[in-house]
């Protein structure tokens, strides 16, 4: 690890003061500390943003669950309110990696990194989530860019992510054996007026399966897609799973999804 | 008093494991310690041009930086193969020259070139990314089936073949071919594995300027072979000047049996600087250059009779070793896999012919099981194949050719002393309900899953011995074991053993030992091992010989101490030494009913008089003190023996496979801690099922390790397994006094087929290769969907 500036952030404006076009903010570090480790990463400047209050914690109203960027996996995963208002969310994030990692990530660091197998982006996009920055509110259909890509500008902080609460939701994972990250993640939401399969793992970044969505919004039923074909010629390939696996997963588990509404 | 032998004793070391208080290597720091990290090769392979150090020196902080000219100038001897192997055609096996540091060529990713040491960790890094190296890329050769037809990797050593080894009587076997009604084949890979201990591999090293003595601390399962090896090959120092301590160490599996190359130059390097080194390996240098375990190619067949009769076995493998033949790197694919290939069966005619290839990877030694593992995997896919195509239960056709009396001499090589094979698999039939399969299969069935269930039944032969059997297969040392036994005056006992824990619990079990020997408290007894300096020299820990090798010194020990104490406690009690009685601690005189306790013996023996009495306890011939120490050399190997049982659901949609049963039945002979033994097994199964279901080392063409990190690599978890369901028979064995077998690998060996008979019995008969991934089975599940289709 090469050597770097630790400061601790008070609040969002000193955070975003003191950052650099060589800077990271430290979440949950989940993800900075071993890219740093590894090489893989270097910066002149790491904003610790855990110290700062107003980022932290959950609210529930009649329409929304709003999570604060800092708010733990572990914590959303056992919260009774989101428990109660959007069980499959609260299921998502007691399905992220492991314990150790669970107790320290946050949702904020899940959906700025974008990882292409992260699981929170998909209930972003199917939950038709608002992300608050610093600067502005960002709908999840124009937040998610590409690989490890968001419309976040340099030292755009996030400052929580608002979910709709859905009438029936789902969140469905085949894990990585290695990793437990998404191989595959399919979360549907069955919402007043429609209904969105957002998928993860699958492809370069997260996306709403548009004809599944279209298919179950006009008949929400495992035989409105039993004859599907996916076509995976655009699926990600690697030493854990072809295109043509990950093309079935996201059928096969779409269905365990309506199954399990 | 109640033996201890044989009960749930709970481990001395878990107090000081479990509270965070183990003394690892990476723990140990002394003052003025500079920090070493080695700059490694980041090709597969390639010729090393130039090495430019003049940036790196000038870095802040470096102390010195030395490459492989330095070390071939103070002629350094290289990395060593422990046994010599002679092909068939009685040529010598062939073995590259393994410099600590490469000098001219690079011959895996990861190989080191040059150390930078500095006064911290962070300023050798940062020095080590300033050292230039000049390579000429060469073409890599990764893949095991395919490697004699590459480039020749070493000068001289033709298709890359380091030997071509035959076992067994070719004739025979084509005679008995010929004479079959069906011969079962199959074509194995037995997965390259990376050992994965959980301490990875670190050393710290002392020079005394004064006495000229290296003192090394190191993770190592064999601290005096490693000693040993040092001196006599590496010419790092002389043995009296060289100490070597492996303190607590975090698991090896074999992987820590090998003197490793920083370990050499480590040591080289404090004697050179003047000052003590730490180095302390990365998770990422532990994949790339901790030895690897089994990678494996087989083509093996079976030839049977219509009514389930074996007549001959034949066995076709190349062996990878990596990119250079390593301590037990020859003799595992050979003496420990060949002759155990033939399993737990009287099979009347066989051969195993091996032939071990080099490649651009990370050199293969021994890993939990070294040989039986693959050679088990081998006989135990052919038999469970067979039953299928013969249609005979799969249990039944395995008791049909059990031998039934022992000793058994089995087809290759070993005289197996003691086993009852059919009680074994009785026993684990019964345990997991094997003759109500079906109705389970059928509830599978129900919720659209797939069920299958796998046997296997397997012997090992471990504690690998006499020393002169051993070293006449070219073995390049005896394995024996030693022990000492020393009293204090004040009656508490220390233990010395040759051998090494790493995960074993020896403070527990050897103490055991001891304790019923000499009838004292377990708390009186300390086991102390892993330092060359404490104790009598030892060969380590490995091939599941601790107990019944090094256990056994103890024994041996402990009875002179007995001996000895009976001839002082006669002179005492003024009787004649076969009319005293020794029993729970006590010296006692038949007659007079006087007696002495062996701790007022150990007494007399350090403090020999009495004020105004000119009477010594000593008697003639005697001298005083109490320390006793022996060298045990087993008759034979001991033979542990068991059959599993496992049962895995699928889901044909995602192709997972969930393990739901698992059943083991082991002859383990006497068995001295059964909760330690139970552990030993949990482990080696986890691993099993991890080699079976999960584990994967993926070299890419260009000879880059693409499973590197634990975000490619699966290691099983806890939530993998089901609850293992353990069951013993007992036969004695013979070949030692206790009658105890080893239990560290048997897990490891058994359970690998026993899952994939399972799973390739849910699937229908259709071969998979491990390990068996979600995708792979998903695949098989939509072929078996097809035929079925086509079927109706
Ligand atoms: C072994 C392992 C398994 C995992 N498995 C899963 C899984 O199954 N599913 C899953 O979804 N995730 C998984 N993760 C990811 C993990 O859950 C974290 O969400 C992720 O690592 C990033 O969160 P963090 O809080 O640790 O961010 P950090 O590592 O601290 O930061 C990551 C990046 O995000 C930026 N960032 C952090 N917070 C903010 C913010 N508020 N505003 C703007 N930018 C910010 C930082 O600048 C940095 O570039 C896994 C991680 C590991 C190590």
């Amino acid at each position: 690890m090469k050597t770097f500036n630790y400061h601790v952030a008070k609040d969002s404006k000193e955070a975003s003061k003191l950052s650099s076009s060589n800077s990271a903010f430290l979440a949950g570090g989940m993800t900075s500390i071993p890219s740093l480790k590894l090489g893989l990463a270097t910066y002149k400047d790491i904003i610790d943003i855990k110290h700062i209050k107003k980022l932290s914690g959950i609210k529930v109203s009649n329409k929304t669950v709003t999570i604060g960027a800092t708010t733990k996996h572990a914590e959303v995963a056992s919260s009774k309110e989101v428990q109660k208002a959007i069980p499959s969310l609260a299921k998502l994030a007691g399905g992220i990696g492991d314990a150790q990692v669970r107790n320290r990530g946050t949702v904020g660091g899940s959906i700025a990194n974008n990882d292409p197998s992260a699981c929170y982006p998909s209930a972003c996009m199917a939950l038709n989530a608002i992300i608050h920055t610093n600067e502005r509110k960002i709908e999840a259909s124009k937040f998610f860019k590409g690989m490890f890509e968001t419309a976040l500008k340099k030292g755009e902080l996030i400052e929580s992510v608002e979910f709709q609460i859905p009438e029936k939701s789902n969140y469905q994972k085949h894990p990585n054996p290695a990793s437990r990250y998404a191989i595959v993640g399919v979360y549907l939401a069955k919402h007043k007026k429609e209904v969105n399969v957002a998928i993860t793992g699958a492809k370069a970044s997260v996306y709403v399966d548009k004809d599944i969505s279209k298919a179950l919004s006009n008949n929400f039923s495992i035989s409105a897609i039993n004859n599907m074909k996916i076509n995976s010629s655009e699926m990600n390939s690697d030493i854990h799973a072809s295109g043509e696996y990950r093309g079935s997963l996201v059928l096969t588990y779409t269905k365990k999804a309506i199954e399990a509404c | 008093m109640a033996s201890l032998v044989g009960s749930r004793v709970e481990r001395k070391e878990d107090k000081r494991f479990l509270t965070g208080k183990g003394r690892y290597t990476a723990d140990i720091n002394i003052a003025n310690q500079t920090y070493a990290v080695f700059v490694r090769s980041p090709h597969a392979r390639a010729k090393i041009k130039k090495v430019d150090v003049s940036k790196a020196l000038k870095s802040s902080g470096v102390v010195g930086i030395l490459t492989g000219e330095e070390i071939a100038t103070d002629k350094i001897g290289g990395l060593i193969a422990g046994w010599a192997i002679r092909s068939e055609d009685g040529t010598e096996m062939k073995v590259p020259a393994n410099p600590p540091l490469a000098k001219d060529v690079a011959n895996f990713v990861g190989e080191p070139i040059a150390i930078v040491i500095a006064d911290t960790l962070d300023e050798a890094k940062s020095a080590s990314d300033l050292v230039k190296i000049d390579y000429k890329i060469l073409k890599a050769v990764t893949n095991t089936a395919k490697t004699m037809s590459g480039e020749t990797i070493h000068d001289g050593i033709d298709k890359n073949l380091c030997y071509d080894w035959l076992l067994g009587d070719r004739e025979k076997v084509k005679e008995a071919f010929s004479k079959a009604d069906k011969i079962i084949k199959v074509d194995l890979i037995n997965n390259r594995l990376v050992p994965n201990a959980m301490e990875p591999r670190a050393c710290v090293v002392d020079y005394n300027t004064a006495s000229e003595e290296i003192t090394l601390y190191t993770t190592s399962q064999n601290p005096h072979l490693s000693r040993l090896v040092m001196s006599a090959f590496g010419g790092v120092a002389p043995e009296n000047k060289l100490r070597v301590v492996a303190p607590d160490v975090g698991g090896g599996f074999g992987s820590k049996i090998n003197v490793y190359n920083e370990e050499i130059v480590c040591s080289w390097a404090s004697k050179k600087i003047e000052r003590p080194i730490k180095w302390v390996a990365e998770r990422t240098e532990s994949f790339l250059t901790d030895t690897h375990g089994r990678d494996h190619v087989t083509h093996a067949e079976l030839a049977v009779t219509n009514d389930g009769k074996f007549l001959g076995f034949k066995n076709e493998t190349i062996a990878n070793l990596g990119a250079y033949a390593r301590v037990f790197g020859t003799v595992t694919p050979t003496y420990l896999f060949g002759p155990c290939a033939t399993g737990v069966y009287e099979i009347p005619a066989a051969y195993s012919n091996v032939k071990a290839v080099y490649t651009n990877t990370a050199p293969v030694d021994a890993y939990r099981g070294a040989g039986r593992p693959e050679a088990t995997y081998t006989i135990e896919r052919l038999v469970e194949k067979a039953a299928m195509e013969l249609g005979i239960d799969r249990t039944e056709l395995r008791m049909r050719n059990f031998p039934k009396t022992f000793p058994f001499k089995q087809t290759l090589v070993h005289t197996v002393d003691s086993g009852d094979y059919v009680a074994g698999l009785e026993k684990a039939k019964q345990m997991a309900d094997y003759n109500n399969f079906e109705s389970r299969r059928k509830e599978s069935e129900a919720k659209g899953k797939l069920r299958g269930i796998g046997v296997s039944s397997y012997f090992e032969a471990c504690g690998i011995a006499p020393s002169a059997a051993v070293m006449s297969l070219g073995c390049g040392v005896g394995l024996w074991e030693s022990a000492e036994v020393r009293f204090n005056p004040t009656g508490q006992i220390s233990v010395f053993t040759g051998a090494h824990s790493h995960g074993q619990s020896h403070q527990t079990t050897f103490a055991q030992i001891a304790a019923d020997e000499l009838g004292v408290p377990i708390e009186n007894i300390d086991v102390v091992h892993g330092d060359t300096d404490k104790g009598t020299f030892g060969m380590g820990t490995y091939g599941s010989r601790s107990l019944t090798v090094g256990g056994i010194a103890i024994v041996n020990a402990c009875k002179k101490i007995v001996a000895k104490g009976k001839r002082v406690a006669a002179k005492m009690l003024e009787v004649s030494e076969d009319e005293i009685e020794f029993k729970d601690g006590e010296f006692v005189a038949l007659k007079s009913n006087k007696k002495k306790t062996i701790g007022e013996i150990a007494f007399a023996c350090y403090v020999p008089g009495q004020r105004d009495e000119m009477k010594s306890p000593i008697p003639e011939g005697d001298e005083p003190g109490l320390i006793e120490s022996s060298f045990f050399d087993p008759a034979n190997f001991s033979f542990p023996a068991g059959s599993h049982i496992c049962e895995v659901e699928i889901d044909p949609e995602t192709g997972e496979v969930k393990v739901e049963k698992y059943t083991a039945v082991d002859d383990f002979g006497r068995i001295v801690n059964p909760m330690i033994v139970e552990g030993q097994v949990h482990g080696g199964i986890a691993q099993g099922i991890g080699q079976a279901l999960h584990e994967n080392t993926e070299y890419d063409e260009t000879g880059q390790l693409i499973t590197a990190s634990y975000m490619d690599y699966t290691m099983p978890r806890a939530d993998n397994f089901p609850e293992f369901n353990l069951g013993f028979t007992c036969t004695h064995a013979t070949s030692n006094p206790l009658g105890v077998k080893g239990c560290g690998e048997a897990g490891a060996i058994a359970s690998p087929p026993t899952v994939m008979n399972a799973v390739i019995d849910a699937l229908g008969g259709q071969e998979i290769s491990m390990p068996a991934t979600a995708e792979k089975v998903w695949k098989a599940c939509k072929n078996l969907k097809k035929s079925n289709s086509k079927a109706a």
